[in-house]
């Protein structure tokens, strides 16, 4: 084990820990979405899917 | 008169948040190009990966303590830059890597993410829909993300490192179109704040879209 993957896992940990109480928040005080909402989401969502692939086959 | 008052009140809200919107974005370009300023000197410098890991961890405590604590006064500008420019100068190690395996990675993982920033922001202004049903959502994608890119420092699996990157990018992609929503409602009213989670959204796709662009090139 090195010393890189020890300090990578420890300050994951900490993000992780830093970050959980947000977490909890978020997730208990985030309004409902509609479906609608989710579709205003999904959809940049794919095309930033079809925009990596399009970039993956410009490189190989 | 009740009327005027109102309409003048909402009129003064929408100056504020065009303001934060505005500084924001401008605060962001500037530390977008110091950060590019400090990783030309970490590549320059051939700074080894071990400390470009080092310099993030102390860019990340700077994040996380001195901030949240600064942000709020004039303070908050030069640690912000100061935070920054460690991230950049951190990327060192990384961008140095992807350049000797092949340039065009690096450039097209440097344009692909600018235009998927300024997709997205562009796509959360123009449409001016509230994210913030996302909140939950997006922190527990972000959990997730965290919670297998730690098991794969162990497992060492490259599939899952891929996962792990496509993963990143979709969150950070979310969380682009969730702050950027956050500023046009008034959820998010400190700039440099603001400033800080955007500018981790784009590193962080910045470093996702170069492992995979790196996976599938086929020079990696």
């Amino acid at each position: 084990m090195d010393w890189m993957k020890i300090l990578s896992a420890i300050g994951i940990i900490a993000m992780m820990v830093i970050i959980w109480p947000s977490v909890k928040h978020a997730t208990r005080n985030s309004p409902k979405g509609s479906a609608q909402d989710w579709m205003a989401f999904i959809k940049p969502m794919l095309l930033v899917v079809g925009f990596i692939i399009l970039l993956i086959m410009l490189v190989r | 008169m009740q009327m005027n008052t109102r309409v003048l009140g909402r009129r003064a809200q929408s100056v504020e948040i065009n303001k934060v919107l505005r500084n924001t974005f401008i605060l962001l370009s500037m530390t977008l190009l110091f950060s590019a300023v400090t990783a030309f000197f970490g590549v320059v410098m051939g700074i080894s990966p071990m400390v470009g890991l080092v310099v993030d961890l102390i860019a990340l405590g700077m994040l996380w303590f001195v901030l949240p604590r600064t942000a709020n006064s004039s303070a908050g500008i030069p640690t912000i830059f100061a935070i920054t420019g460690l991230l950049g100068f951190g990327l060192g190690p990384v961008i140095s890597y992807y350049l000797a395996l092949n340039p065009v990675i690096v450039l097209t993982a440097l344009g692909g993410t600018g235009a998927i920033f300024l997709g997205l922001s562009g796509y959360a202004m123009t449409t001016r829909k509230d994210f913030s049903f996302m909140g939950g959502f997006l922190m527990v994608g972000l959990m997730v993300v965290l919670g297998a890119s730690l098991l794969n420092i162990f497992l060492g699996i490259p599939a899952l490192a891929l996962a792990v990157s496509a993963g990143i990018i979709l969150v950070m992609s979310g969380l682009i179109l969730f702050e950027v929503s956050q500023i046009i409602h008034g959820g998010e009213t400190n700039y440099i704040m603001a400033t800080a989670s955007l500018y981790l959204s784009i590193l962080n796709i910045f470093q996702a879209l170069l492992q995979i662009l790196g996976a599938f090139s086929g020079d990696d």
